[in-house]
């Protein structure tokens, strides 16, 4: 007959706190600026509580039992909020690697059959071995989401679209190009010429560091689905070197209106809405103002 | 049966399609419209599709249709008023629909319209120049 | 993996279905919360494979489904006629091929406006093209 191991762990679930806290505080790599003892020793409490309750002679052999959803909700709701705290993986490893670790001691004490100690043991390792992937899955998961966030927020900010002038948009494009950037640039440009009646929209590229041609036929998009709107598209800011990959990539651009510089492109687009633009005389009373 | 209206404006047709186009009502209104442009002698057709959300490669082909068979009866087509949504999913369907001109609203697709005229009468008149000297 | 929530099946024989059909994919596409654009592109694509079934299947049966993946949802379309079939599909798939008299960008053109695309296809038994368009893109 083995020992009940469940009965030995609800029993000296104190001892089990204490032993862990003492685990967990002796780590010189606990992030303490992160999370004070207090947090530390309730959310601690919890889980070991959860954990000892829910816990049987049969449902300690598997782990995928419905028995552990609330201790998987707890450990992930941890897990999860250390990656966003920004806590390393392996000290959130740590909270559930040292939690192992007390519960063995534990056993150590209490079970004195050598044979019996490594049977229990061993069983208790996989549980808690299968919580310790766990914890690492949901960490991963909230780091992932972090940087979901992080790209949306990008794709935001680095598509301003301009209005430099009545009837002409600007849009600096900043970074790399990608398919789902192009959506979001297209979509930004064309729902602004809508709202702006604008007739001619600059497509500047001087921030995107290559055009390949998968990127040309991104702005041949755009070119083409501003054109369906009825409105003109200008590509500018080409630099020598993007001239040459264009060519020597053999990307036939020659369908659309290029131009060097921004400052060119609004030139050719003040021509297009015949606006001219002029040097005022030099009696201006403005300019004599900061002559003198 | 229903009929899509054909809107005469001086030299110009005016079509506003409302309503999501199934095939015999697109296929009606090109038909009616190449006949009125005959019948009226237009010199422009303005297209406003600013109230339809889709427009696949069906669609896209009556447009150009209407495009095509109107400049052989001498009248220039404007197609206004395209949403965002459905020139970016023509873009990507692969229908850039090049023989077709657009406009944003009928407005400026009216003046547009208007420049071809005058582009045309100028041409016209210099014509009869070289042809009188 | 992905899991069905909604279903919902539509007999096509007439091409007014094709305004009917487009009206309900809208329905469930505005349900799931999809973008506007990510909209259009669904109902352009449904709009050309339905047609693709009248022209050359003489009509057959689409599915309409709601589905999910992890967080995501989406529409997942269907579309089974049994019609001819198709005797090479890669052909089929490529720009400008064409038996029929459209534009011949049906099939890639209507691939890249959806974000998971399947046909399978058996000369003299018919047609079955799955698409899948996620809320997100």
């Amino acid at each position: 007959m083995l020992v009940n191991i469940t009965s030995i762990l609800k029993n000296k679930r104190t001892e089990i706190l204490e032993l862990w806290m003492k685990n967990q505080l002796s780590n010189p790599g606990l992030a303490d600026d992160l999370i004070s003892n207090q947090d530390l020793r309730s959310q601690s409490a919890d889980f070991v509580n959860a954990l000892v309750n829910n816990l049987n002679e049969n449902n300690i052999d598997n782990p995928n039992s419905s028995d552990f959803d609330h201790v998987i909700e707890i450990l992930g709701g941890i897990s999860i909020s250390r990656a966003r705290q920004g806590f390393s993986p392996r000290e959130t490893g740590f909270f559930i690697l040292s939690l192992k670790e007390s519960f063995l001691e534990i056993l150590n004490q209490e079970i004195s059959d050598v044979k019996d100690l490594f049977t229990q043991s061993l069983r208790l390792s996989r549980l808690m071995d299968n919580f310790t992937i766990l914890t690492f899955e949901t960490f991963i998961k909230g780091r992932e989401e972090v940087i979901m966030r992080q790209t949306d927020e990008i794709t935001d900010i680095s598509t301003p679209v301009i209005k430099v002038w009545d009837g002409i948009l600007a849009l600096p494009i900043i970074g790399t190009l990608d398919s789902a950037r192009t959506q979001v640039v297209m979509e930004n440009l064309l729902q602004e010429i809508v709202i702006t009646g604008s007739s001619i929209a600059i497509l500047d590229i001087s921030g995107v560091p290559t055009v390949d041609s998968l990127v040309a036929q991104h702005l041949l998009k755009a070119v083409s689905a501003t054109r369906l709107m009825g409105a003109e598209c200008i590509i500018s800011g080409i630099r020598p070197e993007i001239a040459q990959t264009i060519v020597h990539l053999g990307i036939d651009l020659s369908q659309i209106i290029t131009k060097a510089t921004l400052a060119s492109a609004l030139q050719y687009a003040f021509k297009s809405l015949r606006l001219e633009v002029k040097r005022s005389a030099t009696d201006n009373k403005l300019f004599n103002k900061t002559q003198y | 049966m229903d009929r899509i209206p054909i809107l005469k404006m001086g030299p110009f047709l005016l079509v506003t399609i409302q309503i999501d186009l199934y095939d015999r009502l697109a296929l009606d209104l090109e038909e009616d419209l190449v006949r009125m442009v005959e019948k009226t002698s237009a010199k422009g057709v303005l297209i406003d599709i600013s109230a339809v959300t889709i427009v696949d490669s069906f669609m896209g082909r009556i447009l150009g249709n209407i495009a095509s068979m109107s400049r052989l009866l001498d009248a220039q087509t404007v197609v206004v008023g395209m949403q965002p949504a459905v020139a970016i999913t023509l873009v990507e369907l692969g229908l850039p629909l090049n023989g077709v001109s657009t406009a944003l609203d009928v407005e400026k697709g009216m003046a547009l319209l208007q420049s071809k005229m005058i582009f045309d009468e100028e041409e016209e008149q210099e014509e009869d120049d070289t042809a009188a000297n | 993996m992905t899991l069905p929530l909604t279903k919902d099946i539509l007999v096509v024989s007439r091409e007014q279905d094709v305004v009917l059909l487009r009206n309900r994919v809208k329905e469930h596409a505005v349900k799931i919360k999809m973008g506007l654009v990510n909209q259009t592109k669904l109902l352009t694509a449904a709009s050309e494979l339905v047609r693709n079934m009248l022209r050359y299947g003489n009509g057959g049966k689409a599915i309409i489904e709601v589905v999910s993946s992890g967080r995501i949802n989406g529409i997942r379309l269907t579309f089974e006629d049994q019609g001819p079939g198709i005797a090479d599909i890669d052909n089929a798939m490529t720009d400008g091929y064409s038996t029929g008299k459209s534009l011949g960008l049906g099939l890639p053109g209507t691939k890249r406006l959806v974000s998971e695309f399947n046909i399978k296809s058996k000369l003299g038994e018919g047609t079955t093209v799955t698409i899948i368009k996620w809320a997100n893109g």
